[in-house]
């Protein structure tokens, strides 16, 4: 073999094919057929994704072949999200098949946006013939160049020989470790060529060796801490979703009585009814939970990753604590904040082993006394609950909307959410009783996120259901900006049999733009208006609510003049879905009643809210976590930080 | 904590010696971090190596520690790097090779040639107006030969970035894991 050149590594196809023996041994078929037979051996139920012309030989093989259940989107971004969706309310991977150029680019927000939240996920892109690779072809993109910053990792793959072994290895990278989303762009020339079966694949990975069990003498320094430390708090992040580790946080919460903050993603780690819970922490996070880690004199982050939205100004984030920080992934240990004791490891094992010496330390020396400190975090709860100010016009609080639907629904519902004020409101006041049952866009804040990765969730309910589960509703709560980026799904919904449950908290506005129009930029609303929510505020009376007191829900929309652009009924009409509106709570009670008893097609319904609604409590972007604003004005964590520094 | 840019006027040199798999794209990944995580290189250079599966890519950079420690960290996440080692400078032998084309005239040749004898360079290209110099060393030494020609007028030059190795009978890539990479 002719050694490459060092300038080889400089392009992305290999100058002349391997000189690699071809196997004998295995069953002779297309790539295509290879990849379709590979997502079958891999256990793969569930895939999305959207056909093309690169990648028809793989459409043509699954469409006789196929064993997984094909979900058809209307646009590649969806299926991305719906792939994370799937793969959040699972804790599966998500797979998705696209095709090659737009195909691919339309598929770079889904990819970011898994990467930010460590979504396990594959992507298998089609691309153009290895010999038309770099000629500007007819839909070529380098998806594989493009999407470096936000893969975990990613294949080009040219021989149809590979297709089943790098399948095997994006697998493994995706699912284990920390999570993330793996891209296989296919050539057509590896689709169409033949190549030898063969199964299980040999992965070859030398330089992925992922650490899960925690080394050296790092637990009992944690668990020393613990013995001494008379404030503790667990800020607990999405990673101990993805490491399925609710158990472990819950039975360290007992044992220790430390009060629990969550991250966003982390809803559901522990059951809102549980007093330790302080709910979520930072910009719009509780008083009990941001006081609770400015004030802690030890902070263990568990699988968290001390996000800007989480700490507000890092110098002034939690200042008196020592830091615990337990981690899968060891570059973020120490990336933000320098910890005292770092762990790298799989958070469920690490607890495991962190429960077990904190049990063994207490039966020697007892547990430390941490009442006072319980009383004043009792004091926030009590003094600071998380509450909302009803609406002057006459319209429906959000806020009000969102406890309804929380207080409607069944035990079991997934809750997804689009991004924007309304997913705050849904983080803050629906009773999260469950883990993997909270999908939201964090890092990424993907807005047009939730409708898709509702229908990925009620994918999943449905496979869960064939596995003789109840199936297990999907409430969307969405915004009438967010829900606009992604609603041509609504046709996959109907298509799918996917009865999600869409709440639009219709405020006509970019809520979150114009709440930050109104505090930081003269209420300047600046491109903020959408103008599809204006109607009804003064006049209560729904266009749709023809009879007397008792809606009709199959009755189109009158003919009245169209003000609100678009009439979001009528929408969810022409896609075959039920749309109901709501001005008033007499009406949301019954609009919300009604799509809790419809499951065989999905439901939307406009709450038609207050548009001036703002998401309390919130730290101002870059200011300390102490100068929280519980309302305008009240900042009832300052005082205690002025005094101490006085 | 977060220190980025990651160099700034304070930072110290540091050499970086990371084996990566021969494969198509590497460089780009690599080099790709370190434009996204705000790591200004100051030399890169890429060959094969004693493996055909491996090349070692050799980075010099100024950059802090705390920035250092994180950009070791996340080269380390690529899964086609797979071994990373911060050359001690004082255990390393590097090296640099630089061609420079230098105006010469009747008048100048001669105490150019003096500086490339006591320099102990080459001269591999001579034309009545020009000569062209090889120059291996340490970039220090590099530094010190080119500000000499720089007053004879420097028409180009190409410097090769630093390669580095450690000194003794020890080889990075034994530390790799496993055997040699084959089956691609």
């Amino acid at each position: 073999m002719a050694l490459p050149t060092p300038l080889q590594a400089f392009s992305a196809v290999p100058k002349s094919p391997t000189s690699q023996s071809q196997p004998t041994q295995g069953e002779p078929m297309t790539g295509a057929q290879a990849l379709v037979r590979t997502l079958d051996d891999l256990g793969i139920m569930d895939v999305f994704g959207l056909p093309g012309g690169a990648i028809l030989p793989v459409y043509d093989a699954l469409y006789e072949e196929a064993k997984f259940r094909f979900v058809l989107v209307r646009h590649e971004q969806a299926a991305g999200h719906m792939a994370e969706g799937y793969a959040i309310a699972t804790g599966k991977v998500g797979v998705c098949i696209v095709t090659s150029g737009p195909g691919a680019t339309n598929m770079i927000t889904a990819i970011a946006d898994a990467n930010m939240d460590s979504v396990p996920m594959i992507v298998i892109t089609g691309q153009v013939g290895v010999n038309a690779i770099g000629t500007d072809a007819f839909q070529e993109a380098d998806i594989v160049g493009a999407t470096y910053p936000m893969v975990k990792h990613s294949y080009l793959v040219t021989q149809a020989q590979d297709i089943p072994r790098v399948l095997a290895e994006a697998h493994y990278i995706a699912t284990t470790g920390r999570p993330g989303p793996v891209l296989v762009d296919l050539t057509k020339t590896a689709q169409t060529g033949m190549m030898q079966y063969s199964w299980p694949q040999r992965l070859i990975l030398p330089g992925y060796n992922p650490t899960t069990q925690a080394h050296g003498r790092v637990i009992e320094q944690a668990a020393k801490l613990f013995s001494t430390s008379y404030r503790p708090v667990l800020y607990v992040g999405g990673g101990a979703i993805r490491s399925k580790a609710s158990a472990q946080v819950q039975a360290l919460t007992k044992l220790t009585n430390a009060p629990v903050a969550t991250t966003l993603t982390a809803r559901g780690i522990i059951p809102e009814r549980d007093e330790h819970c302080l709910g979520m922490l930072g910009m719009h996070g509780t008083i009990a939970a941001t006081g609770a880690v400015q004030q802690c004199d030890l902070l263990v982050a568990i699988g968290a990753r001390f996000d800007d939205r989480v700490t507000g100004s890092l110098p002034d984030f939690a200042p008196s604590a020592r830091v615990i920080h337990i981690d899968i992934d060891p570059a973020e240990i120490g990336k933000n904040r320098a910890p005292d004791v770092p762990i790298v490891g799989d958070v469920a094992t690490v607890l495991d082993a962190l429960i077990e010496q904190i049990q063994q330390d207490q039966q020697t020396n007892g547990a430390p006394d941490i009442d006072a400190w319980w009383q004043q975090i009792r004091a926030w709860k009590q003094d600071y609950p998380t509450t909302y100010e009803e609406s002057p016009d006459g319209s429906l609080a959000p806020q009000w909307v969102v406890r309804e639907l929380s207080n409607r629904a069944a035990d079991d519902t997934i809750w997804v959410a689009g991004v924007g004020q309304h997913q705050m409101w849904a983080s803050q006041f629906i009773d999260f009783n469950r883990p993997n049952s909270w999908l939201s866009s964090a890092g990424a804040g993907t807005m047009g996120y939730g409708l898709p990765a509702a229908i990925g969730a009620a994918v999943s309910a449905q496979r869960d259901k064939m596995d003789g589960e109840r199936e297990h509703p999907v409430w969307l709560i969405d915004g009438d900006g967010s829900f606009q980026m992604t609603s041509e799904e609504l046709a996959t919904a109907f298509f799918e049999r996917t009865p999600v449950k869409i709440a639009l908290l219709n405020n006509s506005v970019f809520g979150m733009v114009r709440q930050w129009q109104t505090l930081f930029y003269d209420k300047h609303y600046s491109h903020t208006n959408l103008f599809d929510g204006e109607v009804g505020k003064a006049d209560a009376q729904a266009p749709t609510f023809a009879g007397a007191g008792q809606p009709d829900y199959t009755q189109a929309t009158d003919n009245q003049e169209i003000i609100d652009v678009p009439d979001f009924v009528k929408l969810a009409e022409a896609y075959g879905c039920v749309g109901m509106r709501a001005f008033t709570k007499e009406e949301a009670i019954a609009c919300i009643n009604r799509a809790n008893e419809i499951n065989d097609r999905p439901v939307l319904i406009d709450f038609r809210v207050w548009k001036d609604a703002m998401v309390w409590p919130m730290v101002a972007a870059g200011q300390s976590n102490s100068t929280v604003n519980y309302r305008p004005g009240i900042q009832p964590l300052k005082a205690h930080s002025e005094h101490k520094e006085g | 904590m977060p220190n980025y840019p990651a160099s700034g006027p304070h930072s110290h040199r540091h050499t970086l010696s990371v084996l990566v798999e021969n494969r198509p794209g590497v460089l780009a990944r690599v080099s790709g971090l370190f434009a996204r995580r705000a790591f200004n290189i100051n030399s890169l250079s890429v060959s094969p190596t004693e493996r055909p599966d491996i090349s070692r890519i050799t980075v010099t950079a100024d950059v802090d520690d705390v920035p250092l420690e994180q950009i070791i960290k996340q080269l380390n996440k690529l899964l086609h790097v797979l071994k990373i080692v911060e050359l001690d400078a004082d255990n390393t032998v590097d090296r640099e090779l630089v061609l420079v084309k230098v105006a010469a005239t009747a008048q100048t040749r001669s105490d150019i040639l003096e500086i490339v004898q006591t320099f102990r360079v080459r001269v591999v290209d001579m034309h009545p107006e020009s000569l062209v110099i090889e120059a291996t060393g340490s970039g220090a030494k590099l530094d010190s030969l080119l500000s000499l020609l720089g007053d004879y007028g420097v028409i180009e030059l190409v410097r090769s970035g630093s390669v580095a190795l450690s000194r003794g009978p020890k080889a990075l890539s034994e530390k790799v894991v496993g055997s040699e990479i084959t089956g691609r």
